[in-house]
């Protein structure tokens, strides 16, 4: 009884968890306080902004505010608080047009500064840009390359699963023998052979879905292999020899019978495949086989730490990495709490 | 082991230096030493310096990569050399030279007393073969065209064992330069080789030590595949210091490989090589931060001789499968097309953001550090927005309602730059440019590519719409710029194999090049140049964005360091470097 309800007490934080995160990062134009694209030439690198409360005259301010990055002299990527003028934080500010989850478009983003300070929570990269603004719009392209390909990799291997457990003999020999070839291959190699020989040209819709696809239909054996475990499992059950003899269809068996066995070891797969899959997309970025700049994806932001002095300078470009391990928790999480589940029930 | 110990305190209790490789030769009678004028050093110790990568060769007349060409020049010498520092050149193995009245034929006299670095003598027999190979078609050297002036090449003939009549088809401006870097070669090593048609391959990396044999300060003790290849002295070197010690003061060299930029200037910091050349702004700032605790000294040498630039396909499609390409070559052969690129791109930006501030904006080929060959009159327009917008109106372009360009036929203006995946500021360049044409509503996207794939597809398939290249850093003398300018030049990258110039001003540029390749005089060759100059930044086939400054570094125990803007900026005088005492005292040469 109590490790049911740790589990379920589990299952609801990450749950909660990961529905912020993912609202936050489906409404990154109104949370992000910059346009991602937007190159500020005279702040490369500038360190993450600093709330303050009390100003350089001792006054205490209830509403907080920040001070400009400005140039240290004879530097290039050295900055002091300007404290000539404090500019407060607002909230539902009108700035830069942006569209919500890629389709409405607004100007209101949730808190801003008055021009021409800016607000950089996490600093800039090497061209000026808002580094946080980028980690959101970053993370809708990972994120959703992650829960896309899984989606795909889901669905194909189902089908391979179903029929490669329904009707067996030389289908299932076939199919599992393939499925065993897809494991046993280095999936990442195996990635950047397709990716490059595909077309250099192409828009970042095109990419963005090439890569989903690519990465998707590489992941498909490992869900075939368990639905097939189950059909296999299921379609010797009397209710299901059962339902046959009273002459239901192949799909109607499948429909109604065997298929909601494999619902509850779908989702853990799901939650296992996600950050996998995120973590694909970002591996691919980093290595700049992703979606090109200027649009960001937290691989392509990562990429940037290759280099030496970015590496042991800047460490706000550590930040989408953080990102990416708290969205992978939570998935796993959720994974680990279902497959807990699983097992109690099965039990 | 315990020998060679009593034998090293046997030298030292004698007050003998001890030497690590082969000592100097002392000099024999008649031996005709060439005296420098450093600063006395003092015998001794290894010079460790980390390469991006491996030498491909030890094969001075095949290597083309960087390199090889590094390592190789420690280990040979040219008859007549460029000072590095003074950018003139003076003798070599060849102790002087005169130029008959027409400028076509040259007399060479040879320093007597020379041995290669196995011990045997070196005579006008050893220049007469290396010539031969050099210009022997079959053996592919990247040498070979600067060794054939008007059409011709070089004739090469023995006046007696130390003197050479060399004869050009026509004058040649500054023909003593192309002497610089021709490593003279031993034959009785490797006659044999070019005889049966091996010598392409012979003295690859592989090559036995005792196979080899150069003029140079160094000779190869070993090779470490993937790791180092280590320089001993060559105890027959033939400088000397003013005091007559024989050069060089090193005992080893040795050229660590460590895979790529960033990897050199953690080995620097580390303490693990002496001396760094040519890394990059950022590195420059992480390395300066510590540079007093750690004994290092950094120089910012000013702006290089490289040129860094944009350049649109112009070349002839009809017989490639590119129509996609083709269509836009429209826009791009339009020069106010371009012109406008080149307003609207923000060079100081790039110099800021690139380079942290340690370069210089670009609006022609000759680097503002060339101070006897830039042409000071040319305009350096400011970025202008405005300008760009008016130019491209005026060439028929116009703006949709969504602010994208578009051209007479309403066809959105796109098109994708291409640039070297590994140079990571080339790569940011393009990120600045793309930003900027998209402010004139140009729909631009950057593609990174492994560097042979850029390569291929500027130089070969001519798949690409534009790119990001750099050129230039070999000399300051126009003439190695031939085959950038002339049409049918090899790198005359925006348009390459055209059988005749495919417009008006390229046929001027060729007229003006091929004119002040054979005038003699100084001032009347840069009027020349300087309208070359001119030319080029009123076409604009290339968009020219920046040249780096050149940064080097080296700890600050090496005596002698003299780095310089010409390539090899560190190690050119590699011969007088020494490591200072530990303790301060003066140094002196002992022997």
């Amino acid at each position: 009884m109590s490790s049911d309800m740790t589990g379920t007490r589990k299952m609801i934080t990450g749950a909660v968890l990961l529905a912020s995160l993912h609202f936050v990062i489906l409404l990154a134009g109104f949370v992000a306080p910059n346009d991602p694209a937007t190159q500020n030439r005279e702040l490369p690198f500038v360190p993450p902004s600093r709330l303050h409360f009390v100003d350089a005259r001792g006054h205490v301010h209830l509403r907080p505010f920040i001070y400009r990055w400005a140039p240290h002299a004879g530097s290039f990527n050295e900055y002091d608080e300007s404290r000539d003028r404090e500019y407060p934080i607002h909230f539902l500010v009108a700035g830069t047009q942006y569209r919500i989850a890629g389709w409405v478009p607004a100007r209101i983003h949730l808190f801003g500064v008055e021009e021409p300070a800016r607000a950089f929570l996490l600093g800039t990269d090497n061209f000026g840009r808002d580094q946080f603004s980028r980690i959101l719009f970053g993370g809708q392209i990972s994120v959703a390359a992650g829960i896309l390909a899984t989606l795909i990799s889901l669905g194909l291997g189902t089908l391979v699963g179903c029929i490669s457990g329904l009707y067996g003999k030389w289908i299932d020999e076939v199919a599992m023998r393939f499925a065993e070839l897809f494991l046993v291959l280095p999936w990442i190699y195996l990635l950047f052979a397709v990716r490059s020989f595909l077309p250099l040209h192409m828009s970042p819709t095109q990419t963005f879905f090439l890569l989903i696809t690519v990465i998707g239909t590489i992941g498909w054996a490992r869900p075939a292999r368990l639905v097939r475990g189950i059909v296999l499992g299921a379609r010797n059950q009397n209710y299901v020899k059962a339902s046959r003899g009273f002459g239901a269809s192949d799909l109607h068996l499948m429909r109604h019978h065997i298929l909601p066995l494999s619902y509850g070891a779908l989702l853990t797969q799901a939650a296992l495949l996600v950050p996998q899959y995120i973590l694909a997309e970002v591996t691919l970025s980093f290595f700049g086989l992703g979606v090109s700049e200027p649009n960001p994806s937290w691989g392509s932001l990562l990429a940037i730490l290759q280099q030496y002095n970015v590496l042991v300078s800047y460490w706000w470009m550590f930040a989408p990495a953080v990102a990416l391990v708290v969205v992978s928790f939570g998935y796993l999480s959720i994974a680990n709490a279902f497959h807990e589940r699983l097992q109690s029930v099965s039990i | 082991m315990f020998r060679l110990g009593c034998v090293a305190t046997l030298l030292l209790a004698s007050g003998l230096p001890c030497f690590a490789s082969s000592p100097p030769q002392t000099p024999l009678p008649g031996e005709e030493l060439l005296s420098t004028d450093n600063p006395i050093g003092r015998y001794g110790g290894t010079l460790v310096v980390a390469q991006r990568s491996e030498p491909k060769t030890l094969n001075p007349v095949t290597a083309a990569d960087a390199p090889s060409r590094e390592v190789i020049g420690r280990l040979t010498a040219d008859l007549i050399h460029i000072n590095r520092a003074s950018q003139q050149t003076e003798p070599a193995l060849a102790k002087s030279w005169t130029v008959s009245k027409n400028g076509r034929v040259f007399t060479v006299k040879l320093r007597h007393g020379v041995r290669f670095s196995d011990g045997q003598p070196f005579d006008a027999d050893d220049v007469l073969f290396s010539f031969k190979v050099y210009l022997d078609e079959k053996v592919h050297s990247p040498q070979r065209d600067l060794l054939v002036v008007g059409g011709k090449p070089i004739e090469v003939e023995k006046v007696d064992p130390y003197t050479l009549r060399f004869t050009l088809a026509q004058p040649y401006a500054a023909a003593e330069r192309i002497f610089d870097g021709l490593a003279m070669m031993p034959r009785h090593l490797l006659e044999r080789a070019y005889k049966e048609d091996k010598f392409a391959t012979t003295w690859n990396l592989t090559a036995a030590p005792a196979e080899m044999a150069g003029l140079g300060p160094f000779r190869v003790r070993e090779y470490a595949p993937g790791q180092k290849i280590v320089l001993e002295r060559n105890p027959y070197y033939w400088k000397a210091d003013r005091n007559k010690n024989r050069l060089p003061y090193l005992d080893e060299l040795v050229f660590l490989f460590v895979g790529n930029e960033d990897a050199q200037a953690i080995r620097f910091q580390a303490g693990d090589s002496d001396i760094i050349s040519r890394f990059s702004a950022e590195n420059y700032v992480v390395l300066s931060r510590e540079a007093a605790a750690r004994g290092i000294e950094l120089f910012d040498l000013g702006p290089s001789l490289e040129y860094n630039f944009l350049v649109f396909n112009l070349n002839d499609l009809s017989s490639k499968n590119l129509s996609k390409i083709a269509a836009k070559q429209t826009w791009f052969q339009n020069v106010r097309f371009r012109s406008a690129v080149s307003s609207a791109i923000d060079r100081e930006g790039i110099v800021k953001l690139v380079y942290s501030g340690r370069a210089s904006p670009l609006w022609g080929n000759v680097s503002p550090s060339n101070k006897f060959w830039v042409n000071s009159a040319l305009p350096h327009p400011a970025r202008s927005l405005d300008k760009a917008r008016e130019l491209l109106k005026s060439a028929g372009f116009s703006w949709r309602s969504d602010g994208r360009l578009v051209d007479r036929q309403s066809q959105p203006v796109e098109f994708s730059i291409i640039a070297s995946s590994s140079n990571a500021q080339r790569s940011k360049m393009a990120t600045i440019v793309q930003d900027d044409l998209n402010q004139l509503g140009m729909d631009v996207h950057v593609v990174p590519l492994e560097f042979r794939a850029v390569v291929d597809r500027v130089f070969q398939t001519y798949d690409y719409e534009a790119s990001i290249m750099g050129l230039g850093g070999g000399d300051a003398d126009p003439n190695p710029e031939m085959n950038v300018w002339l049409s049918n030049g090899g790198t005359h990258l925006w348009h390459l194999g055209e059988s005749k110039p495919a417009t008006e001003w390229e046929a001027q540029i060729d007229l003006l090049m091929r004119k002040q390749m054979v005038q003699l005089n100084y001032k009347q060759r840069k009027r020349l140049y300087d309208q070359v100059q001119e030319l080029v930044a009123a076409n604009v086939p290339y968009v020219f964005l920046a040249t780096p400054n050149i940064l080097v570094g080296a700890k600050k125990k090496v005596g002698n360091f003299k780095p310089a803007i010409l390539d090899p900026n560190t190690l050119w005088n590699v011969e007088q470097l020494y490591f200072l005492p530990s303790n301060g005292s003066p140094p002196r040469a002992t022997q």
